[in-house]
């Protein structure tokens, strides 16, 4: 079917031909109602335990709790594969719904190219990892899915987040190589296309990864939730690129420039993504060794040559068009902004791409087994994300072209003192540590200069126009749902980074084997073992500690740590019990207990500020959010500047330097740029 | 910013020198940062070139060996390959199942006084399960689980 696509598709693209093409959506339509189907016919194998079906004979289990057997769904290597189809298949039916009256050639060469990418991986499901493959004898019972993935319920929500991230990431790409076969490069067309799906795949990701963190948090008991290990950093990989080109792609819109880089940046989020799928897929992160044992990994490599070559020769063919029109005006702009942006970013990537597939190298080549360290990505990924967090804030500040001496002044001075107060603050309070001062510092600065971007909108529309407050802030994030969406999302990401420095820095933690009864006080906080306990379930045996929180001698909560032994695993998983609140989690780990139940080791964390990762990862998927919002009235956006001038109160201009700055961003935002 | 003839040059050029440089450094700072996976022979054939160097040592516990003061919180045991033995001092509960004869891998550095000083002790990881034997409940490896934890 997938083939088929491709190939009316191409074909109907060449001739222009209207029934062709019609023909080719058509047929995206039904591979995304086949897939889906293929997925149902899973899903009800699962639920009803077939067990004569080989997938479900690997990962089912009569005494899993439905809500993780319907989990398990993308929990293994054949049904994750299958997964990952189906939202292709989901996108791509999408994509050519909402643009199925474009005229060109541009959005079928893009289902083409989509469905290219389906006959890949509709090759691995039928080949190399079938996930329907029948089993004889049938067995009365399977072993349940991996103990880590039936442990807690974000299992069920990660997964399918970073498939739609993921696989998110192919749309771009499917526009990007429409634009260059169809040759409609000059035409905006492509690029405004490929920015609203962008935005949409980085939510995802955004908020998979967030999600991620956050079970490596609640699940693996170690207190931490970022280790810089390889199938994490396989997430973060795409989604850095894919930061880049969110903000380079604003150069190419407004100016004109980069638009090679932005095609580079394209291609390399989808295959990094690719290859993110194949490091945590192909059994290769263990060692080379254990690659040779899976074919899948072969059709990865072959897959992502074949991308790479292919994308190449597009991007030489059509590098005479992809020549910049614009200039920098002044060093001091906006764009430079963007440029210093970009180069980050790529170093960022560059860096934790090295850290990363640098074990393999050095395997393959020495036949040493080595890892690298974290000392490794933090030392070098520190200083690249500071600056990143204070250009942030530089960014939203500057104006496009050319800066005045008064615009500077007026917009940097509010951020400037946030900068030396939280400064000062947090040198007064006791941080020793210049790396998070100074985060906490910069952290002020973004979100002083950002805060204060959508604050002068709005005031700006309270003056003019006489609206409320709330009113005045909806509609002006309304006004131009890209410029505010991001600076929405530039406050998630901030407050995130303060989460994770003040979670790094400050945390502290005891380890003490307790008798119950017994107590134990870590930064105030008592912790009073009360009992252990044991208790059998159907699919595990669980050993708990009942534990009390005690504060000025007052009982403020209760956390019961787990450990869980399932039948099919030598080692218990672990539950730790978390009290989270604003200024500061309590994290307990049950670390070992007396089988009589007469003592148990507790490992307890005060991490402060933990929470804050997890609301501004909810901010930044929010800011996402609104800024890939379809528009609720294109004709609004497509009309003409002059159309404006029915606005009944024109802008009353105030003097001095703060109403240049006011004008110039009310200007913007009628004008629907950035 | 005009970019004239030779800027369209100079551009390019800058570009390469920041980028290979970053390389360098980067790969300098990977360098300096590998964690070396070695077996207990392999650690103790190297020789002094592994004191205070980070590395993951992997092998078996040597089943009789492990010294665990719940009090204190102090952990010892030997760490062996089938080929050479290397003393692990630990400070910290040991997992729930760890008894002799399992395998561990232990990350930390080798000290002159020849004991390997562990951060990090993680039972290796098997994925491979195996269903439930007819009869077997949850509860029923639980007991021989903790009745052989006791080594």
């Amino acid at each position: 079917m997938c083939v088929l696509a491709i190939l009316l598709g191409v074909w109907g693209a060449r001739r222009g031909h209207e029934g062709v093409i019609r023909g080719a959506y058509s047929a995206v339509y039904a591979n995304a109602a086949l897939m889906s189907l293929a997925v149902a016919a899973m899903l009800t194998a699962l639920l009803t335990h077939d067990f004569s079906v080989k997938y479900v004979e690997q990962v089912g289990s009569r005494s899993t709790p439905t809500m993780y057997t319907i989990a398990s769904l993308w929990g293994a290597l054949e049904g994750s594969i299958l997964f990952w189809g189906w939202v292709l298949s989901l996108y791509a039916a999408a994509v050519i719904f909402s643009n199925r009256h474009r005229a060109g050639a541009l959005v079928p060469y893009a289902a083409s190219t989509l469905m290219a990418i389906a006959v890949f991986f509709g090759v691995l499901l039928v080949g190399a990892a079938s996930p329907f493959g029948l089993v004889s004898p049938v067995p009365a019972d399977g072993p349940g899915p991996n103990p880590l993935l039936q442990n807690h319920p974000l299992m069920a929500v990660h997964p399918p987040l970073l498939y739609l991230g993921y696989v998110g990431m192919s749309v771009p790409f499917a526009f990007a190589v429409g634009a260059m076969l169809s040759g409609e490069l000059e035409d905006d067309a492509w690029i405004v296309l490929t920015r609203r799906w962008t935005m949409v795949a980085w939510g995802f990701l955004s908020a998979a990864i967030i999600a991620g963190m956050w079970w490596s948090y609640e699940v693996l008991g170690w207190g931490g939730y970022w280790a810089w290990d390889p199938v994490e950093n396989a997430s973060f990989m795409p989604w850095l690129t894919a930061t880049a080109f969110l903000h380079s792609v604003m150069l190419q819109q407004r100016r004109g420039m980069l638009k090679l880089w932005n095609m580079c940046l394209v291609v390399s989020t989808f295959v990094l993504t690719i290859l993110g799928t194949f490091l945590t897929r192909s059994g290769i992160l263990s060692s080379v060794h254990a690659f040779t044992q899976g074919a899948i990994g072969y059709y990865f490599l072959a897959f992502i040559a074949a991308v790479l070559l292919f994308s190449l020769v597009l991007i030489a063919g059509q590098c005479g068009r992809l020549r910049a029109e614009g200039n920098l005006d002044a060093v001091i702009s906006r764009e430079s902004v963007f440029l210093l942006n970009n180069l980050l970013f790529a170093a960022f990537t560059f860096t934790v791409v090295l850290g990363t597939l640098f074990p393999l190298v050095a395997e393959a080549l020495r036949g040493v087994k080595v890892s690298v360290g974290a000392p490794f990505f933090n030392s070098m990924t520190l200083p690249m994300g500071m600056a990143l967090i204070f250009l942030a804030g530089v960014g939203p500040a500057l104006p496009w072209k050319r800066a005045s001496r008064e615009e500077l002044r007026a917009q940097f001075v509010p951020p400037a003192i946030a900068f030396a107060a939280v400064l000062a603050l947090s040198i007064a309070l006791g941080v020793r540590d210049p790396y998070t001062a100074l985060t906490f510092a910069f952290a002020a600065f973004a979100l002083a200069a950002n805060v204060r971007e959508i604050w002068s909108g709005m005031r700006v529309r309270i003056r003019a126009r006489g609206e409320p407050a709330p009113l005045a802030l909806a509609r002006l994030i309304g006004s131009n749902r890209h410029r505010y969406g991001g600076y929405v999302a530039h406050i998630g990401i901030i407050v995130v980074v303060v989460g994770i420095a003040a979670s790094t820095t400050f945390r502290s933690e005891a380890e003490e084997t307790l008798r119950p009864g017994g107590s134990m006080t870590i930064r105030g906080v008592s912790v009073r073992l009360d009992r252990v306990w044991g208790q059998e379930q159907s699919q595990r045996f669980v050993v708990g500690a009942d534990v009390s929180l005690l504060e000025h001698g007052r009982v403020v909560g209760t956390l019961t740590p787990r450990q869980n032994f399932y039948p099919t695993s030598e080692q218990p998983v672990p539950t730790p019990s978390v009290r989270s609140r604003a200024d500061a989690d309590v994290y307990i780990n049950l670390m070992a207990f007396d089988e009589r139940g007469e003592s148990a080791t507790l490992r307890v964390l005060i991490e402060p500020l933990v929470s804050w990762i997890w609301l501004g990862g909810a901010i930044v998927v929010f800011g996402a959010g609104i800024a890939a919002w379809p528009r609720r009235s294109r004709l609004r956006a497509q009309a003409p500047v002059g159309a404006i001038a029915r606005d009944p109160t024109p802008p009353r201009v105030p003097v001095g330097a703060s109403a240049v700055v006011a004008h110039r961003a009310q200007a913007a935002d009628l004008t629907g740029a950035d | 910013m005009r970019v004239g003839g030779s800027r369209r040059i100079l551009l390019p050029l800058a570009l390469v020198i920041l980028v290979g440089g970053f390389a360098y450094l980067s790969y300098g700072g990977v360098g300096d940062n590998l964690v070396y996976f070695l077996t207990p022979a392999e650690l103790l054939a190297k020789g002094p070139s592994v004191y205070d160097r980070p590395v993951r040592l992997g092998g078996v516990v040597v089943p009789n060996s492990v010294e665990w003061n719940a009090d204190a919180l102090d952990l010892r045991f030997g760490l062996t390959d089938g080929l050479k033995t290397v003393m692990v001092h630990a400070h910290g509960a040991p997992p729930q199942m760890f008894r002799g004869n399992i395998g561990v891998v232990v990350e930390g550095k080798y000290d002159q006084s020849g004991v390997f000083e562990s951060h990090n002790l993680m039972v290796k990881h098997s994925n491979e399960y195996h269903p439930p034997k007819p009869g077997e409940k949850p509860s029923d490896v639980y007991k021989t689980l903790v009745r052989d934890g006791g080594s």
